[in-house]
């Protein structure tokens, strides 16, 4: 199972104790997101709904590659972006 | 311990401590700072206890919960979801929780909480982790009932449950009508005779009406009251008939509004913020004049209040949780307000006397009383 950092936007920081980057494994952003929660409980409800689909105001990047579903491949030593996507006041 | 307003708004959660006989307000705030707050209620079975529907632009929607009077926060391990669509299935997935309602006093931990799209949920642990109510979320009818929802979605409010039976409820859902439930949420039948849907092409439905806002009285829980989109109404039950209270408003004003709140002593006193819902709909103080309109006679006859509130130019919009009664057994309860504007108001002495305890908040999404 890959090792990879995943790079958590500033919104999520308070499941993360403040980190803005921390390591996970996984094959998929399933598995990395679901490592992340195991460590962060919360965090993958708010970016993913109770459909694993990705929130409207959410992006995920493999590297600079953006992810549209879960089943997004990440390798050893991979980047996973949390990109928060908001428009207006 | 002081009581306080909790004004849930776009942008965080603030609080009004009050002081002096409630004479002297202060404010303090933000918690949650960018979270929008669309509902603040306190538990009546355990005082010092409170839950809060938040979610942020970003992220998803979600509950915490305080223990301590709101000095500290922790979230629900699970928040409200739909179960999981199969194939075929419309994959719902919670937008917003719109509402939170405690349960039946002989229940302790349990809570109902309304979403958009319109879902409802239980807790039997506190809002700790909640699951869907398929007697509602899973009714066949279900699609057809909400089938009307603007590109907001649809929303589910005013869960009320009957004090004498914590199977009784009731449940709104704008756009979508009220309906109720015998048996603990496994069934539900729509309540709608006698409300007007003039928006709709045949006005005369059983289901598809928009009610803004429902309340039960508390000593009198065959009572209910409603504020709808198309007009004020009460309902005695076991009668299945809405009346049209509304009727003895002043024409000039008319019998549209979002919340309708009510005496906690007197099934008779109800009071409501009516708005301009002509044209375009503005929903706004009517001719910028805003002011408070309280019946004394169950909806017979209804009066204006509005000593204190700005005489001209005052175009206030005030959304259905953003209007509150605050009593403490002392005399004649406050009524509260807040606006989208980010102001808010009390009304003394029942709501005789107007004065404003904030401004320059967000928008105002919810405005509740905890003692």
């Amino acid at each position: 199972m890959a090792g990879c950092t995943v790079r958590i936007a500033s919104p999520l920081r308070t499941y993360t104790a403040g980190a803005a980057a921390l390591p996970a494994r996984g094959g998929t952003l399933a598995e990395v997101l679901a490592h992340l929660e195991q460590r962060c409980p919360g965090i993958r409800f708010r970016m993913i709904d109770e459909q694993d689909r990705i929130r409207p105001h959410m992006r995920l990047f493999v590297n600079t590659d953006e992810a549209r579903a879960l089943s997004a491949q990440v390798r050893e030593g991979d980047t996973v972006h949390i990109v928060c996507a908001l428009s207006g006041g | 311990m002081a009581e306080t307003l909790w004004i849930g708004t776009r942008k965080g959660l603030f609080a009004l401590r009050a002081a002096g006989a409630r004479r002297h307000w202060k404010l303090s705030g933000p918690r949650f700072l960018g979270h929008i707050i669309h509902h603040v209620v306190q538990d009546p079975r355990h005082p010092r206890s409170l839950l809060l529907a938040a979610k942020t632009g970003h992220l998803g929607p979600t509950v915490f919960r305080s223990d301590d009077r709101g000095r500290s926060w922790r979230e629900a391990a699970e928040p409200p979801a739909f179960r999981k669509a199969g194939d075929g299935e419309e994959a719902r997935a919670v937008q917003r929780v719109f509402w939170l309602t405690p349960g039946h006093h002989s229940e302790s931990a349990s809570w109902y909480a309304g979403s958009s799209p319109a879902g409802l949920f239980r807790s039997t642990d506190g809002g700790e982790r909640w699951q869907p109510v398929a007697g509602f979320n899973d009714h066949p009818m279900r699609p057809k009932w909400a089938a009307l929802g603007t590109p907001d979605g649809e929303f589910l409010h005013s869960i009320l449950v009957d004090p004498r039976d914590p199977a009784h409820l009731y449940i709104a859902i704008s756009i979508g009508g009220v309906f109720e439930s015998s048996d603990a949420g496994r069934s539900w039948t729509p309540l709608n005779e006698g409300c007007a849907a003039d928006f709709l092409p045949d006005p005369n439905v059983e289901y598809g009406h928009d009610p803004h806002c429902l309340a039960q009285h508390p000593l009198r829980p065959d009572r209910l009251y409603q504020q709808n989109h198309c007009g004020i109404y009460r309902l005695d039950r076991p009668a299945r008939r809405w009346q049209r209270i509304g009727v003895a408003m002043p024409k000039k004003i008319g019998d549209i509004g979002f919340p309708i709140v009510l005496h906690p002593a007197d099934p008779d006193t109800a009071w409501v913020l009516p708005m301009d819902g002509q044209t375009v709909w503005p929903r706004t103080s009517i001719d910028g004049k805003p002011a408070v309109y309280v019946t004394r006679d169950a909806g017979a006859s209804w009066r204006r209040l509005d000593r204190g509130l700005p005489r001209s130019q005052a175009w206030l919009t005030v959304l259905r949780q953003a209007m509150c009664v605050g009593a403490d057994g002392r005399g004649q309860p406050g009524v509260y307000f807040g606006t989208t504007a980010g102001e808010v108001w009390a009304g003394r002495n029942a709501g005789e006397s107007w004065s404003c305890l904030a401004r320059h908040l967000p928008e105002i999404y919810s405005v509740s009383f905890a003692i």
